[in-house]
């Protein structure tokens, strides 16, 4: 199982001996996963392993060979973080980065440091490993000096070997083997706010080899190879391919089931709960064609949508169900009613779609004394808990294991599939592999918000903002949760008499600009339909960000156009921030940015429009600023995003390589949203069930080139890189359309068509 | 109806017994455990299935199997070793292209087959080739990289 570490050079027995000190660490075998049926803690009492955050065994292990095994409790989803999370146990431990293995998320060895979310991996997951393995260089250090006979600070690490000035030498192997109790301090907390420390001080940066060094992910030669194993690619004994049969009206109910429909597919059968309908087979193809021809009557629903062309006036006129005011500052009604120039926008944003690269794709093996999930979703531990009230266990008989899926940017598919998987093997009492088709993915998965956005602005004479009003209105971020910890998270629960529980939130968006006087306030709308739906929504990439920032950052180009201001030095005008000014000069620079206000960049090459545009946002602590010059062709309305330039800084950089590849999936990301990406519907349902009808960016529209400037701020902690590059994208293209054609660009995306009747209107 | 069928599958000749209208990806996956050909859109969309049919990349998604029968098939696990590996996955590694990777059988194979035609493609040939393959993670600078570099290599 090579998705996973393999603890296969530790056996129970070694790892046993080791108990105590640190622990183990590298890929969990197959034959350990497979045996692993059933209690969550049983895979960690079987090596002996602890299980308590609070204590050192429970995140770390050194194997007889010396190599150490970090066990991490989020998944890496592609993005390298387990490369990162090596580094920095290497770094603290002083060891090359090769003789540290990470065992990624799974309820039965690691502790739920509340998975992919947030862009968080290395920000919280990776404090919390650096502590702990500061700490257990210390505690070998110190055992070390009391075997030498030398006090502990003579002694000097390196490559795992502590060695004394007259001589003497032990190996962290060595040194685990004597066993000590090592306690932490940790906070109490599961999830995302776990942290645990010890006694010692990690290394300061200026002393660090590992990181901040380029080391290669090392996922991806079994990617490479063919060799790598997906959670579709997951085979158990017995195992049954199952598919579910989703309503061709949304909401609709179950009046009745055919069965014999599929008798002609070998050893196809229905299984069905309530509204929840998959079938199963042992033969995937046999499967397929079985969940296509089962007949099914559904009960006559009324449809439950309208025309997708309609959206934005369904959300403007629709009663809001929750209204936030984030910030006021005083005298913003004056503010804004009284003197200089005013201005306001109206920015759209349509629902998403993850598509990921396949359906959701899980394997269930429910068995009366325990339940083995082989799970793609980014949050492991919360799957668990919500499968286990699923199937009516208790959630320590619910083992999660996080294996690779077809990508995931956010909560997508992949729990929604474990739940199929789960619920499907409970009804048919063998292991089930559970993956949608297309239109299951694109037309089932959960969708990012849809949301307009209206901006208000007055400028003073001086060319300044002095009143500023950013209003959001659309859907929750939240229909299902992204902790699938409830049963009614996932679209089975939902089919089997768990009722939805949306919860109300949006968001706002985030700068560091100095406006004398501003509100941000939003307000949220129900969803369109009150049970199972294809257009719930749950987090995308950056959730909200890339629409929030389309508009904020687009209406303050509209905003220095108005002022007649170049929108570099419009943005710097208004902030004092250092480090965010750093960071906006740092693209300008990059760009070799052209000064002159929206429209001066303006060039043309025979029926092609040029120009650039810039936007900026931080997310969180790290802040990204973006340079963008397109091509936008005036007959066919073809906007070409052709180069790049990004600014980013994200505190301690741990892996300057890994970090630029993210960076580029994040921009090409975003581009793709801006100009390609729109769910569709009529009345009944989702219409954009494919790639034909849900495009997305291609190489043909791949950028040239995406310049990136890293600015390695080591004295601050790292602060997140997963999504924060793909927030101001959409804007700095808008904002480079304007400066190309003089088109303002306000309803995302930017499709061919939009393009070139906005161009014909102007 | 089932029939046995004989295909020489990553240089190995294999024998299976199936109906020759299903999909060739079925046969690989679940009959010859062949699993580097993923299942991504089965509507010819998105080249997660791809794999080579005598050199040419197919989707193998919505090939009939009986149309690889008596061929070479090359899955992305038949292209090369770690030890002798196809400029390609040398690049790859090189380059560090795919986040999740699961799309990466549409790219490779196409690459490969566009080597062996062109082994000195253009930018927009390139762009070309990869007509209609689908990367959610947005590594589409990264495969121009890695192919480029294998063209360089083998130059």
């Amino acid at each position: 199982m090579n998705a996973h570490t393999s603890l296969s050079h530790l056996g129970r027995r070694d790892f046993l001996r080791t108990l105590g000190a640190l622990v183990v660490g590298a890929a969990v075998p197959a034959p350990v996963l497979a045996a692993a049926t059933g209690a969550a803690k049983g895979a960690a009492a079987d090596l002996g392993k602890s299980m308590d955050p609070a204590t050192l065994d429970a995140w770390l292990a050194v194997a007889p060979d010396g190599m150490v095994t970090a066990f991490f409790g989020k998944p890496d989803v592609g993005q390298g973080v387990e490369v990162a999370i090596a580094q920095i146990v290497a770094e603290e431990m002083d060891l090359p980065v090769e003789r540290v293995q990470v065992h990624l998320a799974d309820t039965g060895l690691t502790c739920d440091q509340g998975g992919v979310s947030g862009s968080t991996g290395v920000q919280r997951g990776g404090a919390t490993l650096r502590n702990i393995a500061a700490e257990a260089r210390r505690l070998l250090v110190e055992h070390a000096a009391v075997e030498l006979k030398v006090p502990a600070d003579q002694l000097r690490v390196d490559d795992g070997v502590v060695s004394a000035p007259g001589g003497g030498k032990r190996t962290y192997a060595q040194l685990v083997k004597a066993a000590f109790e090592a306690k932490l301090d940790w906070n109490g907390q599961y999830g995302n706010g776990l942290t645990a420390k010890g006694k010692a001080k990690p290394k300061a940066a200026k002393d660090y080899k590992v990181v901040g060094a380029s080391p290669k992910r090392r996922d991806i030669p079994d990617k490479v190879f063919g060799h790598y194993r997906y959670s579709a690619d997951v085979r158990l004994p017995g195992m049954l391919h199952g598919r579910t049969v989703r309503p061709p009206v949304a909401g609709a109910k179950v009046v009745g089931v055919d069965e014999a429909s599929i008798a002609r597919f070998g050893g196809a059968r229905v299984v069905r709960k309530d509204d929840f309908i998959g079938v199963v087979a042992p033969k995937e193809w046999d499967a397929i064609q079985a969940a296509q021809a089962l007949k099914v009557t559904w009960s006559d629903a009324k449809p439950p949508f309208f025309d997708s062309e309609a959206l934005f006036d369904h959300i403007r006129a629709a009663e809001p169900q929750k209204r936030q005011v984030v910030t006021e500052t005083s005298g913003v009604a004056e503010a804004l009613a009284n003197g200089g120039m005013q201005l306001s926008a109206e920015y759209q944003w349509p629902f998403q779609s993850h598509a990921s690269m396949g359906p959701g794709c899980a394997v269930a093996d429910v068995r009366p004394d325990g339940v083995t999930l082989y799970n793609p979703s980014q949050k492991t531990h919360a799957t668990a808990q919500g499968v286990a009230k699923l199937l009516g266990r208790p959630v320590e008989s619910v083992r999660s294991i996080y294996v690779q899926g077809p990508g995931s940017y956010g909560r997508n598919d992949a729990g929604d599939a474990c739940a199929d998987a789960a619920l499907m093997s409970l009804l048919a009492g063998k292991p089930v592999r559970a993956q949608g088709m297309r239109a299951d993915g694109h037309g089932w998965d959960p969708k990012g918000a849809a949301s307009i956005h209206t901006v208000k602005a007055t400028i003073s004479d001086g060319g300044r903002i002095v009143g500023h009003d950013y209003t959001s209105k659309g859907f929750t971020r939240m229909e299902v949760n992204t902790f699938e910890q409830e049963p009614q998270d996932f679209l089975a629960g939902q089919q089997t008499g768990f009722h939805n529980k949306p919860v109300p939130g949006f968001a706002a968006p985030e700068d560091a600009y100095e406006f004398k006087a501003r509100r941000v306030s939003w307000e949220t709308i129900p969803g369109l339909l009150d049970g199972p739906s294809p257009l719930r929504t749950s987090h995308l990439r950056d959730p909200l960000g890339p629409q929030m920032h389309f508009a904020s950052e687009s209406f303050i180009d509209e905003c220095a156009l108005a002022a007649n201001a170049d929108p570099v030095a419009f943005r710097l005008a208004h902030m004092t921030d250092k480090r965010h000014r750093a960071v906006v000069e740092a693209a300008a620079k990059a760009a070799g940015w052209k000064a002159g206000p929206p429209g001066a960049r303006r060039r043309a090459e025979g029926g092609r429009m040029i120009g650039t545009g810039f936007a900026y946002a931080p997310r969180g602590d790290t802040i990204v600023a973006i340079a963008c010059e397109v091509e936008v062709d005036k007959a066919t309305g073809r906007i070409w995003p052709r180069r790049f330039w990004v600014a980013h800084e994200c505190g301690l950089i741990i892996n300057p390589g890994t970090l630029k590849n993210v960076i580029e999936g994040n921009v090409v990301h975003g581009a793709s949203r801006a100009l390609f990406e729109e769910v569709t519907f009529d009345p009944n349902n989702v219409t954009s069930i494919d790639w034909a009808h849900y495009p997305i960016l291609e190489m043909a529209d791949a950028p040239e080139s995406i310049d990136i400037v890293l600015i390695d701020r080591p004295d601050l902690a790292p602060s997140g890189a997963g999504e924060p590059s793909t927030r101001p994208v959409p804007a700095a293209i808008a904002n480079a359309i304007y400066d190309a054609t003089g088109v303002r660009l306000r309803r995302a995306p930017f499709t061919r068509a939009r393009m070139k009747a906005e161009l014909a209107a102007a | 109806m089932a029939e046995r069928l004989s295909l020489t599958v990553d240089g190995k000749a294999r024998s299976v017994e199936a109906d020759p209208k299903t999909p060739l990806l079925y046969v690989l996956r679940d009959e010859l455990d062949l699993d580097s050909p993923h299942f991504g859109c089965g509507l010819a969309q998105c080249g997660a299935c791809t794999v080579q049919v005598d050199g040419k990349p197919v989707r193998s998604c919505v090939t009939p199997t009986s149309a690889a029968v008596g061929k070479h098939v090359t899955t992305l696990a038949g292209l090369g070793t770690p030890q002798k590996p196809h400029p390609i996955q040398a690049a790859y590694i090189e380059e560090q292209v795919p986040q999740c990777g699961y799309c990466i059988s549409g790219w490779m194979m196409t690459a490969a087959a566009l080597l062996k035609e062109k082994p000195k493609p253009t930018d927009s040939e390139i762009r070309d080739a990869f007509k209609g393959l689908k990367c959610r993670c947005g590594t589409h600078l990264a495969i121009l990289r890695a192919v480029k570099r294998a063209a360089a290599m083998t130059a």
